[in-house]
C-alpha cells in the first residue's frame, strides 16, 4: 500500500513537470535589473487586471537575459528579455543561428544616470570633461604636452579650479554593472572626446580610444560600491565629502537626502533626461520572441499593456517610478511595430 | 634563592597572566554581543514601520443607479468585474474635497491611495455582491507608500507635493486617515507597490522547497551514514568517499548551483524557477552535514549495547535498526534540523536556476513558480522605492525567527532525547 501510495506521487509529479513543459501559461521574461522594477510593475498591473497569470520576471542581467533568450525557440527557453542596453552584434548573431530569427525590439524609454552627494554639503557643477579628467586611469598630461599620465588629481579643485577643494571620492557600480557600463560611455568618453587629439586618435586607433576613454582608475577615488544602489546613497548620507553614481529612481526616492550635480549646467531631472539635455541617460529595452506570441497566452496582450498610453506616456504609472518617457511619436511608430510584430534586423 | 621561593615570586605573575587572558575572553564575548546587539536594534528598529500601514476611510455608493446596473441584470463575476472600480475610488475621493477642481490637482488626490484600492474594492464586491445596495461602503483603503511613509514616518521627499501634503493634513483633522497593524504583509505576495506587498508567496516557496530537501535528503543521508558506520568495509574506497564527503561539506554554496542549472535544467529539462530544482540543489548542498552529524550520532551509541544486542542473536541489521538507529536519532534530527537551517538560508544556489525572480502567484505545489525567504529579501533591497526599506528589515526578521525556532528546536531534542552513557 506504502508503495503504490509513493509510486503514484511520484508519477503525478512527473506528469505535472512534464504538462508544465508541454503547455506554459504564464510569460517567462528575462533581463536587466535595471529594467526589472519597470517591467514588473507592467506585469503586476497586468496580472490584475486580466485574466491571464502574472508574468514571472527574473532579474539576470542584460547579457544574461539575452544569452537565455537566444538559447532557442521552445517553452522551456524565455519569451521577452529586458535590457538596459541595445543588443550586441555578436549576440544577435548567436541568436539567429539558434533559430531564434523573428524579434521585436521595442525601446521603453530612458534612465538617467545620477551622480549625487550628500545634501549636508554643496551641490556640483560638474562637465563631462570633470569626469573623465578625475575618474579615468590615464589622462593627458597637465603640462599640455600629447601625451598620457597616470592619473594625478587628488583634488576636484586640480580638475578644474571652479570646483571645491575636496578630495576626490566616487561611490560607484563595479564593472559588472549596466550602470557602470552607460556612466563610461556616456560620462567619461563623453568628456574624453572633448580633447582634440585623443578625438582624432578614436579614426587611427579605435580600441586604444575606448581603452583610454572607458578605463576607470583604480587607486583609490573611484570605489567600488555594489550593485545595490540604495547602498550608495546611505553610505553617501554618511560621508558628505562623497559623490555617489547611481540611477535616476533612487535620486528622485531619497532626493531629501541626497541632491544631483549638475552636469554640463544641467540637473538630473525628469524634463532635461527626457529632452535629452541632460547627457548621461541611456535607453532601456526589451526583446520579443515573435515565435512564441501565438503558443503563450496573454502575450499579445501584455505587449499591448507594456506600451499604452496609460504605460508609458506621458502621464504614464511608469512615470511614477521614474522612466523617463519617449516622445510622442516615438511611442505610436513603437506601438504599430509592436502590434505587427516587426522584425528587427542588425 | 629555593625553589619554593622561585614558584611564589612567580605565582603572582601567573596568577595575573591568567586574570589578562580571561579578560581578553570576556572581551572577546563582550564584542560579539555588542554587533549582534547592533545588528539587532538596527534590523528591529528600520523593520517596526513595515508591521503599520496607512489607510484612509472612503464612501463609496454602491447602489445600482450610480452602478448603471439596471434592475433585472443578474450580479455576478462578469456584470460585477465589468465595474468601473477606478472610477468609482476617483469619485469617492474628489467628494473628500469638493473645491478641487483643477486636472493637476485632482491627480494628486488620486495618487494618494494605492494604486490597488480599486483591486481590493472589485474582490470584495465579487466575493460579497450583497454589498451592492442603497446603503453607500465605507471602507478603509491603504495609502499610497508615499504617503505611508510620510504619515508614519514623518519624512518627506519631493515625492509628496505641497498640496498632498495639504491634503493629509485635512484627512488628519476629519479623522479619515489611521495607521493599523499590516496584514498585507503576511497575506500577499510580492508586488512592487509597497504597500500591497506581502511575504506569504515567499514563505510558502521555502516551504515548498524545503519540504523537497528534506524529503531528498534525511533519507539519502542516514541511509549512507548507516551504510558507511556500520557495513561498509574498511578500504580505500571508503577512505575516498570519506575524505569527499568531508570536502563536499566545504564547498561553495554557488557551485550546487551551477551544478543544478547543468544537470537538471539543461540536462533533464526540468523547468527554471521552481522549488523542486531547489530543493534538490539544496539538498546536494545539505546532504554532507547530514551525513557527517548522522555517522558521528551513530558512532556516539555505545558499544555494549551493539554487543548486547548481536549477543542475544539479533542479526546485524536488526541490531541497528532496533538498537543503534533510535538511540543516535536525537543526533541525527539536531544535524538535520541544522541543515535544513542553513537550506533555509541560502539564495547564491538558488540565483543560477533561476528563484530570483519576481513572481506574484502563490506557488500551490513543488513544480509552480516561486521565490524564497532570502532572495525576497535580496529583491526588495534592491528596490527604489524607500517604503521597501523597512520591507526588508521585517522580512530578515521573520527569517531570523524561523532560524531561531529551528535551533531551538534542534537544542531541545538534543537535551530532551540524548541518551548520555
Amino acid at each position: 500500500m506504502k508503495k503504490l501510495v509513493i509510486a503514484a506521487a511520484i508519477s503525478t509529479s512527473l506528469i505535472s513537470i512534464q504538462a508544465q513543459a508541454a503547455g506554459r501559461d504564464t510569460i517567462n521574461i528575462v533581463g536587466s535589473s535595471t529594467v526589472y522594477p519597470f517591467a514588473t510593475v507592467v506585469a503586476e498591473k497586468f496580472g490584475k487586471k486580466t485574466k491571464f497569470k502574472t508574468p514571472k520576471i527574473e532579474s539576470t542581467g542584460s547579457g544574461g537575459g539575452i544569452k537565455l533568450f537566444c538559447a532557442g525557440v521552445g517553452l522551456s527557453t524565455p519569451d521577452i528579455t529586458n535590457a538596459s542596453r541595445a543588443m550586441k552584434k555578436s549576440e544577435y548573431d548567436k541568436c539567429q543561428k539558434n533559430g531564434v530569427t523573428d524579434i521585436t525590439e521595442v525601446q521603453i524609454g530612458y534612465d538617467g544616470i545620477a551622480i549625487a552627494n550628500s545634501k549636508k554639503s554643496q551641490q556640483f557643477k560638474l562637465t563631462q570633461k570633470d569626469l573623465f579628467l578625475a575618474l579615468a586611469k590615464q589622462v593627458p598630461n597637465p603640462d599640455g604636452s600629447e601625451s598620457l599620465v597616470d592619473n594625478p588629481y587628488k583634488t576636484w579643485k586640480q580638475v578644474n579650479d571652479a570646483l571645491p577643494d575636496s578630495a576626490i571620492e566616487v561611490l560607484g557600480p563595479p564593472p559588472t554593472s549596466g550602470t557602470r557600463d552607460a556612466f563610461a560611455e556616456l560620462a567619461m568618453e563623453g568628456g574624453c572626446k572633448k580633447i582634440v587629439w585623443i578625438k582624432a586618435m578614436k579614426n587611427k586607433d579605435k580600441s586604444a580610444y575606448k581603452a583610454l576613454c572607458h578605463t576607470v582608475r583604480e587607486d583609490g577615488p573611484y570605489i567600488e560600491a555594489g550593485e545595490n544602489d540604495n547602498l550608495i546613497v546611505q553610505k553617501l548620507e554618511k560621508n558628505p565629502n562623497a559623490l555617489g553614481i547611481f540611477g535616476f529612481s533612487f535620486l528622485e526616492q531619497n532626493d531629501d537626502k541626497v541632491q544631483g550635480s549638475l552636469v554640463e549646467g544641467k540637473t538630473p531631472e525628469f524634463e532635461t533626461i527626457s529632452d535629452g539635455s541632460y547627457p548621461i541617460s541611456r535607453p532601456l529595452f526589451f526583446y520579443v520572441k515573435n515565435a512564441h506570441a501565438s503558443s503563450i497566452p496573454g502575450m499579445k496582450e501584455y505587449l499591448k499593456e507594456f506600451t499604452s498610453e496609460a504605460t508609458m506616456g506621458d502621464e504614464g504609472y511608469l512615470l511614477d517610478k521614474g522612466l523617463i518617457p519617449l516622445s510622442a511619436t516615438e511611442r505610436s511608430t513603437l506601438r504599430k511595430a509592436v502590434i505587427m510584430g516587426t522584425k528587427f534586423n542588425m | 634563592m629555593n625553589n619554593t621561593d622561585k614558584v611564589k615570586q612567580s605565582l603572582k605573575k601567573r596568577y595575573a597572566k591568567e586574570k589578562r587572558f580571561q579578560l581578553y575572553g570576556k572581551i572577546a564575548v563582550m564584542t560579539g554581543f555588542v554587533f549582534l546587539g547592533l545588528l539587532l536594534l538596527d534590523i528591529i528598529t528600520k523593520a517596526i514601520p513595515a508591521f503599520q500601514s496607512t489607510e484612509i476611510l472612503l464612501e463609496i455608493p454602491l447602489d445600482r443607479h450610480t452602478l448603471e446596473l439596471s434592475s433585472n441584470i443578474a450580479l455576478n463575476e462578469d456584470t460585477l468585474s465589468a465595474i468601473d472600480y477606478a472610477g468609482l475610488v476617483k469619485k469617492s475621493m474628489r467628494q473628500k474635497f469638493p473645491d478641487i477642481k483643477k486636472r493637476k490637482d485632482k491627480k494628486q488626490l488620486y495618487k494618494l491611495i494605492s494604486s490597488g484600492a480599486e483591486f481590493d474594492l472589485r474582490d470584495m464586491v465579487i466575493s460579497k455582491p450583497e454589498l451592492i445596495s442603497t446603503t453607500p461602503l465605507l471602507i478603509w483603503v491603504k495609502a499610497d507608500d508615499d504617503i505611508d511613509t510620510f504619515f508614519k514616518l514623518q519624512t518627506r521627499t519631493s515625492r509628496v507635493t505641497d498640496k498632498q501634503a495639504e491634503f493629509v493634513e485635512q484627512l488628519i483633522l476629519q479623522d479619515q486617515i489611521r495607521t493599523s497593524f499590516n496584514t498585507t504583509f503576511f497575506t500577499a505576495s510580492d508586488s512592487r507597490e509597497p504597500e500591497q506587498a506581502g511575504i506569504k508567496g515567499a514563505l510558502l516557496g521555502s516551504f515548498w522547497t524545503l519540504l523537497v530537501t528534506l524529503f531528498l535528503s534525511l533519507p539519502i543521508g542516514i541511509g549512507a551514514a548507516v551504510y558507511l558506520e556500520e557495513f561498509a568495509p574498511q578500504n580505500k574506497l571508503t577512505d575516498f568517499i570519506e575524505i569527499n564527503i568531508n570536502n563536499l561539506a566545504a564547498v561553495p554554496s554557488i557551485v550546487f548551483g551551477l551544478l543544478g542549472l547543468a544537470v537538471f535544467i539543461n540536462f533533464f529539462g526540468m523547468p527554471r524557477s521552481v522549488p523542486l530544482v531547489g530543493g534538490l540543489v539544496l539538498s546536494l548542498m545539505t546532504l554532507p552535514t547530514i551525513i557527517i552529524s548522522s555517522r558521528a550520532a551513530i558512532k556516539s551509541v555505545p558499544p555494549s549495547i551493539k554487543e548486547a544486542a548481536l549477543g542475544l542473536g539479533a542479526s546485524h541489521m536488526q541490531t541497528v535498526f532496533h538498537h543503534v538507529l533510535p538511540l543516535a536519532m536525537p543526533g541525527i534530527l539536531t544535524g538535520a534540523i541544522i541543515g535544513m537551517a542553513q537550506a533555509l538560508g541560502e539564495t547564491a544556489p538558488l540565483l543560477m536556476i533561476g528563484m530570483v525572480a519576481f513572481i506574484v502567484d502563490i506557488p500551490g505545489g513543488v513544480v509552480d513558480s516561486a521565490t524564497v525567504l532570502p532572495v525576497q529579501i535580496y529583491l526588495w533591497s534592491d528596490s527604489p522605492e524607500r517604503a521597501f526599506t523597512a520591507l526588508t528589515a521585517a522580512t530578515i526578521l521573520v527569517l531570523l525567527a524561523f532560524l531561531a525556532v529551528m535551533n531551538m528546536l534542534a537544542i531541545f531534542l538534543r537535551k530532551h532525547f540524548e541518551r548520555r552513557w
